[in-house]
């Protein structure tokens, strides 16, 4: 399990020297992964992030991660949604162009809701989609640790914490006994 | 690959102090990202595919001759005239909205409500809604007349300075399906990302890499993205959800609105909605079964999840057969003349042949899913499931042309019959669905892998006192044990 050697990734040859950009430690257990990004956290590392290919029950916490903003962005856009939808139908048919159809009211709220309704939800939807893409930083296509050969199983089956050289608390050599300590199955370094 | 090798496992044994396993068989996170993405990667696809793609490709190329033909010659090579000016257009765009559904209950409600089994089965049955979707939003575009001034149901500003009439049930239409196309479209591929991402990863050409590696916009599996990404996964079920049941209660409006009889009531909305998640349901059901066998998917899509889907089509369906007496009971218990007759009419007049076939493929058909034996073999499912589509596909005919075609003056009644011109617009949606349905299955990840992995055992989530605030999928099992049983 445990390997005490730091295996330098299987790059391809590069023109310019390369920068380090920190130390990527791989799992095989889901298990394990929050147990060690606890550790991780507890030493006091906060420039560092955990990779797994499906969302790991429990590392929110281990990782002491807060909740999201993204909720109160979708409240707001889901407002503006239902303020737009109305007052989309009132300013078109009530005041811009009145219709009087089978000598019903000029504006009446039954009648709208529908239409309120579904402008409310495609606003909602569509920021909660983009805010998604716009807090997580993507589309980022290039990212230093798809440099790293092992994380290709990252999006597979293998679970990785990476910290990053430019935390605070990085030393090669304590980050590196850290990680091999928390039983990851390897630790190499990722270039820039 | 037919991987028709791999045989059934079955889990469908109820024990109340076991949690039934979803994923049977041997696997583990390697093998179930091997085996789903293995479909995309091989170089050539079982060859039912090719005579498939062959078929539904033809038959979709024919769908926009039809349509060529419709708009240089105008909508009287259709059947439809006065008294009855809906006939096929409605019919089919009710028929494909209604399939939808069950895409989106599978992805959002069924989330909701925490039942891990939709993990195996969300990615194909959203997949199929936006196809249907697409299907269904041809219809009412060609049916208007001059569809090339189908932009005028939009609200924008005009040289007319006109704007739409909200107060119609047919301009709610265009908002509830275009926003339901819309956010169908984008939770398939929020949840999909993290899939494409992986293929990324697997790619082996050029090609394949740049392709996925843009679709995944750079995926990389961070847990801070992971964080959002379920919550903004969540929003959207929770926004999805009030969406899907709204969508085909507004597509009943467009006929409980009218002053028809046999329109006007006010069971339409949940008796729709019902019917629409019945059909979807059948028509999952009709395509996972091939392509479970042709892909090699039967132990990630278990006879388990095959039986949970037909116990939804039997409920719904139930719920349909219901929805009919009661709409026969309203007529005669109303006591409004025109309203009866509307119901005689339908059943023992000139299309009684129509109403029976739906009642005999809605109602009775599925009642064979009382037996345990029918809601576990594949061969049986997929027979009641076509006759449950033809059944929905009868439902809407029943309603839009029974209704019509006796209006108040019996001098202006009728006898509507679609020309060859409907019929093959009709089976040319079919080629286009099932075109975009084989790509789908070529090109995309088939199972959502990553929701997969969350309800397997191997996901650690017996680490009971680390459970997350994004936390949604319900218990935690206890894992480590053989959870399934198998035959012989």
């Amino acid at each position: 399990m445990m390997s005490e050697t730091v295996n330098m990734p299987m790059n391809k040859e590069r023109t310019e020297p390369a920068t380090v950009y920190g130390l990527l430690a791989e799992f095989s257990d889901a298990g394990a992964i929050v147990q060690s990004a606890e550790q991780v956290r507890k030493a006091g590392y906060t420039r560092w992030d955990v990779h797994t290919p499906f969302p790991v029950h429990g590392l929110d916490e281990a990782m002491g991660i807060r909740p999201t903003i993204l909720p109160w962005i979708v409240l707001g856009a889901g407002l503006s949604g239902l303020v737009a939808g109305l007052g989309l139908q009132w300013w078109t048919n009530a005041v811009d162009y009145p219709l009087l159809i089978s000598g019903k009211p000029i504006f009446s709220l039954p009648a709208n809701i529908p239409v309120i309704f579904e402008v409310t939800v495609l606003l909602s939807a569509v920021t909660t989609v983009f805010a998604l893409f716009g807090l997580n930083g993507l589309p980022r296509l290039y990212h230093p640790v798809f440099t790293n050969q092992r994380f290709r199983r990252a999006t597979a089956d293998r679970f990785f914490i990476v910290i990053e050289a430019n935390d605070p608390l990085f030393d090669a050599e304590k980050t590196q006994s850290l990680l091999s300590s928390l039983g990851a199955t390897a630790v190499e370094v990722v270039e820039d | 690959m037919s991987n028709t090798a791999i045989r059934e496992i079955d889990n469908t044994a109820n024990d109340p102090s076991r949690r039934p396993l979803w994923i049977v068989g041997e696997n583990d996170f390697t093998s179930v990202t091997e085996t789903v993405c293995r479909i995309t990667e091989q170089p050539k696809p079982p060859r039912a595919w090719y005579i498939a793609f062959a078929i539904s490709s033809a038959l979709t190329g024919m769908l926009f001759v039809m349509i060529a033909y419709l708009i240089a010659v105008g909508i009287g090579v259709w059947g439809v005239n006065i008294p009855v000016s809906w006939g096929f257009a409605i019919i089919n765009f009710v028929f494909w909205v209604g399939i939808g559904h069950a895409g989106t209950l599978i992805s959002a409600i069924l989330f909701l409500l925490r039942q891990k089994w939709r993990t195996s089965i969300n990615r194909f049955a959203e997949a199929m809604t936006i196809f249907a979707v697409a299907c269904a939003g041809i219809f009412p575009a060609i049916h208007i007349g001059r569809a090339w001034l189908a932009y005028w149901l939009f609200p924008y500003p005009n040289q007319m300075a006109m704007w739409p009439n909200f107060r119609s049930p047919l301009l709610w239409d265009v908002f509830a399906v275009s926003t339901y196309a819309t956010v169908s479209m984008m939770f398939w591929y929020v949840g999909m990302i993290p899939d494409l991402a992986t293929l990324r990863d697997r790619a082996k050409t050029r090609v394949r890499q740049i392709a996925y590696g843009i679709a995944a916009l750079g995926w990389r599996g961070s847990h801070r993205h992971w964080h959002r990404h379920e919550y903004a996964y969540l929003i959207l079920a929770g926004l999805a959800t009030p969406l899907v049941v709204s969508v085909h209660s507004v597509v009943s409006f467009d006929f409980a609105v009218s002053l028809l009889p046999g329109w006007h009531t006010t069971i339409f909305p949940p008796y729709f909605v019902a019917g629409a998640i019945f059909s979807g349901f059948a028509m999952v059901v009709t395509l996972i079964v091939p392509a479970r066998q042709y892909f090699g998917l039967k132990e990630i899509v278990s006879l388990r999840h095959l039986e949970n889907m037909n116990k939804i089509i039997l409920v719904t369906g139930t719920i349909v057969g219901y929805a009919y007496s009661i709409e026969f009971f309203i007529a005669w218990y109303g006591g409004n003349a025109y309203e009866s007759f509307a119901f005689i009419n339908r059943a023992f007049g000139p299309y009684a042949w129509a109403y029976w076939t739906m009642v005999s493929c809605n109602v009775l058909a599925p009642q064979l899913f009382w037996f345990k034996k029918c809601r576990v073999t594949p061969w049986i499912m997929v027979i009641v499931c076509i006759f449950v589509n033809i059944g929905m596909w009868f439902e809407r005919f029943v309603i839009v042309i029974t209704s019509l075609h006796r209006d108040f003056l019996p001098s202006s009644w009728g006898y509507y019959a679609p020309t060859w011109v409907d019929v093959l617009t009709f089976i040319g949606s079919f080629g286009l669905f099932f075109t975009l349905f084989l790509l789908f299955c070529r090109y995309l990840p088939m199972v959502a892998m990553a929701e997969v992995k969350t309800v397997m055992p191997q996901a650690g989530l017996e680490h009971g006192h680390h459970r997350g605030v994004g936390d949604y999928h319900g218990e935690i099992p206890h894992a480590h044990e053989p959870e399934y049983w198998e035959k012989g």
